[in-house]
């Protein structure tokens, strides 16, 4: 079957553009295996013009290093577990995240990310409490792949704003459950709960399936209620 | 204190870092992608620490030095198996979230143990443990005793003539270089990407190891490579069904005359599936058949605690439910016993170079416990910080001593097929040798790196355990620990003395 992937370009300091490939699978490559094979070699665009490889991360090709999210069709996902056989239409439009500064074509600078969490303190000063009634709890919210994908879908997250959205609130969850310096829920209220909006898209994109609401609701009845 | 420079941010390169900056000491982390990023989140099964009631670490040295094959250093080896219990209880007390039992860490079996050994968090063992280490290095960041650098990789190692003295790093993106002075610790990960499909991650393409060998570090071992018995091929890569399946009472099987036949339950009445996965490996390399693991016997709730990260994968990259139906698997490449030579303090032969992890060879001889790489890695990371504080930083004004060669596009896929089909779990002389003609054609750096390994592999006439010849069936205690070195673009290549273990056969 041939599928048509539109593909956002971008140079350093240039202005976006596109570029069409046309690419023939059976529906069971995922959109980082279509990449991975226009980037490492000369391939020719759908006008027969030899193309420059696309820049884009990946890392596991699996889903658990998170390097790969992007915007597929206009949501944020995983491109190693967006496969061709999900788009019936066979035209897919793959985009960097929206939110993050383009380095390059899809690769996105999303440090800032991980600045955040640096900023709210995210350790622990002691050993981790542990209640075994909180442990699934708690190891969800180590699962959270900081792809980004939550931020870009959020209306209220912009770079460079004291709002760190859902990664802040999922990652610092286990903090606050496991620690008992209750220090951190200051940072907590300051870069996440007073800005939320309870839109919750980010429960729903969440490529790891993580159940962001839930630990959203754990960690405002500790930070903020004091439970 | 002479600041300290780790390069690679895994489980190996955080392990270094933490202990550096627990002491005062300023560390620079230096690597292509942030640490959440890197391969150690992908692993799954567990890690192994003497904690079990009648379990010692003599018995987890026991048991480490015999699936290698007596090939595995044993003072170090014991080193790591005495640290275990404390690895895993110093990790449970940074938050790791191991599955747990009454108030103690839940422990399984994992291959070629005998006895429940294997601390663990469900399937997802690395990235549970990466969150907690993760969130360690955290704090000294923000004290400013951590510094990284999240998107450079090593563009080439400084020396004087008393060793080396720091490294060059180059931008991914923008290619902008920056020198670093101190002690520097290799922290890369395996040498993945010499090959064409593999389990972990794209990332470890070898090329930094690559520098390093040309700058004269030596290779050891390299001809061991770890097959797991349990992958499946998805497009552009093999996923892993861990061995934790199999301890869960998964079985392996073939068909035979139409019906199943459990050849490793024949083969290891003992160990059964869980078997050393050199010796599935092999099993299955020799059967020549089709090879399924059954995972029908494993109830749902184990699936929901204890391998949910297996199911997942099953359903989303292999659309196959394994509660249903047995997975086709074979094997694929996994880990690198073989790496940078080390001593047991994990220097290199290049004062002020150290490595650890994955990259550097060690605890795992001929073939790996499944469950050892993340224990060797964290306790090799802190090993290695403790002697490059000690020794500190050699003097003198080092000089890049060789600069990376980018590799083109159509040598480096040349490379890969040549390298995957020379080197599969079973080797001769005659594909040996037709993988070396085709390596020598290739001059760079990477191609070198594999060319050691080729030699190296060329060089062992014996059967041992990763690392298997069809002309050479039978171990030979005379081979010792093969050492492979850089001279121009040449490969030079020398057997090493292997001492008297203690362990029998
Ligand atoms: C699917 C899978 C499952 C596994 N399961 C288990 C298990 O259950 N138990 C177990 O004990 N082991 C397991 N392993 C093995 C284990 O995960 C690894 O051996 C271990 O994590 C290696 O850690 P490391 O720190 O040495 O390397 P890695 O985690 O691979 O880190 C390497 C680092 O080097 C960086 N790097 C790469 N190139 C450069 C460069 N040019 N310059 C600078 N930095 C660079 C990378 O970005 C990365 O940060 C598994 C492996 C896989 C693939
Ligand atoms: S490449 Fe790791 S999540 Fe897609």
């Amino acid at each position: 079957m041939e599928y048509t992937l539109d593909i956002a370009r971008q140079s350093p300091g240039g202005k976006p553009w596109r570029q069409t490939f046309l690419v023939e699978d059976s529906g069971e490559s995922s959109v980082s295996t279509i990449l991975d094979s226009i980037s490492s070699q000369v391939s020719l665009d759908a006008e027969g013009e030899p193309a420059e490889p696309v820049v884009w991360e990946c890392g596991c090709l699996q889903g658990k290093c998170g390097a790969c999210a992007m915007r597929i069709n206009g949501v944020p996902r995983l491109a190693c577990s967006a496969f061709l056989r999900e788009f019936p239409k066979r035209r897919i439009l793959v985009e960097p995240l929206g939110k993050f500064p383009v380095i390059k074509d899809l690769a996105v600078d999303r440090s800032g990310m991980f600045e955040s969490l640096k900023q709210a303190k995210l350790w622990l000063e002691g050993e981790a409490f542990n209640s075994k009634f909180r442990h699934d709890a708690c190891y969800q919210s180590a699962m959270c792949l900081m792809c980004g994908c939550c931020l870009d879908v959020c209306p209220n997250f912009m770079p460079d704003e004291e709002f760190f959205g859902a990664a802040l609130a999922v990652n610092a969850y286990r903090i606050l459950e496991q620690s008992e310096a209750k220090s951190i829920a200051l940072e907590y209220k300051k870069r996440y709960w007073h800005t939320c909006g309870k839109s919750l898209s980010c429960d729903k994109v969440c490529p790891a399936k993580l159940p962001v609401e839930e630990l959203m609701a754990r960690a405002n009845a500790i930070a903020i209620w004091g439970k | 204190m002479s600041p300290i420079v780790v390069l690679g941010a895994g489980l190996a390169g955080l392990s270094a870092a933490i202990e550096a900056a627990e002491n005062g000491y300023e560390v620079t982390v230096v690597s292509p992608k942030p640490s959440e990023r890197a391969q150690s989140v992908m692993a799954e099964g567990g890690m192994n620490a003497a904690l079990g009631e009648g379990d010692s670490p003599k018995r987890h040295f026991e048991d480490t030095i015999k699936a290698g094959r007596f090939l595995a250093d044993p003072e170090a080896v014991m080193g790591m198996a005495n640290a275990a219990p404390g690895i895993a209880r110093r990790l449970r007390s940074l938050g790791t979230m191991f599955n747990i039992r009454g108030d103690e860490m839940d422990l399984r079996a994992f291959g070629g143990q005998k006895t429940r050994r294997t601390v663990f968090a469900q399937s997802s063992t690395g990235k549970q443990i990466m969150s907690a280490v993760i969130q360690e290095a955290r704090k000294y960041e923000f004290k400013g005793l951590i510094r990284r650098l999240s998107r450079h990789a090593l563009s080439g190692l400084l020396l004087s003539g008393n060793g080396c003295t720091g490294c060059e790093v180059q931008d991914v993106y923008t290619g902008e270089s920056l020198s670093l002075a101190g002690s520097v610790i290799a922290a890369l990960g395996g040498m993945n990407g010499l090959f064409n499909r593999y389990t972990g991650s794209q990332d470890n393409t070898g090329a930094a190891t690559a520098i390093l060998f040309q700058s004269g570090a030596s290779l050891a071992n390299g001809e061991f490579i770890q097959y797991h018995p349990t992958t499946a091929a998805i497009p552009g890569k093999r996923i892993l069904i861990s061995e934790a399946a199999r301890s869960e009472g998964g079985r392996l099987f073939c068909l035979k005359n139409g019906k199943p036949f459990y050849f490793m339950e024949e083969k290891d009445p003992e160990l059964k599936n869980l078997a050393p996965r050199d010796v599935i490996t092999r099993e299955m390399a020799f059967l020549g058949e089709q090879a399924y693991l059954d995972l029908t016997p494993i109830s749902n709730d184990a699936f929901r605690t204890r391998l949910s990260g297996t199911l997942e994968d099953c359903l989303t990259y292999l659309r196959l439910d394994p509660r249903k139906k047995p997975i086709p698997v074979e094997p694929g490449i996994h880990y690198f016993m073989g790496g940078l030579l080390v001593d047991i303090r994990h220097q290199t032969n290049v004062p002020g170079l150290y490595a650890a992890g994955e990259c550097c060879y060690q605890y795992h001889g001929a073939n790996r416990l499944g469950g050892n790489s993340l224990l060797g890695a964290i306790y090799g990371g802190i090993i290695a910080a403790r002697s490059a504080m000690a020794d500190g930083c050699p003097t003198g004004r080092g000089k890049v001593a060789f600069v990376q060669e980018t590799q083109p596009t159509q040598d480096r896929l040349a490379m890969q097929n040549a390298m995957s089909s020379g080197l599969g779990p079973i080797r001769d002389k005659a594909g040996l040798e037709r993988l070396v003609n085709t390596l020598e054609r290739l001059d760079k750096s990477v191609p070198l790196l594999a060319k050691a390994i080729a030699i190296s592999a060329l060089n062992r006439k014996e059967s041992r355990g990763a690392h298997c010849r069809s002309d050479f069936p039978n171990e030979n205690s005379e081979i010792k620990n093969s050492v492979a070195s850089a001279n121009g673009r040449e490969v030079l290549f020398s057997a090493r003395e292997a001492a008297n273990y203690g362990v029998h056969a």
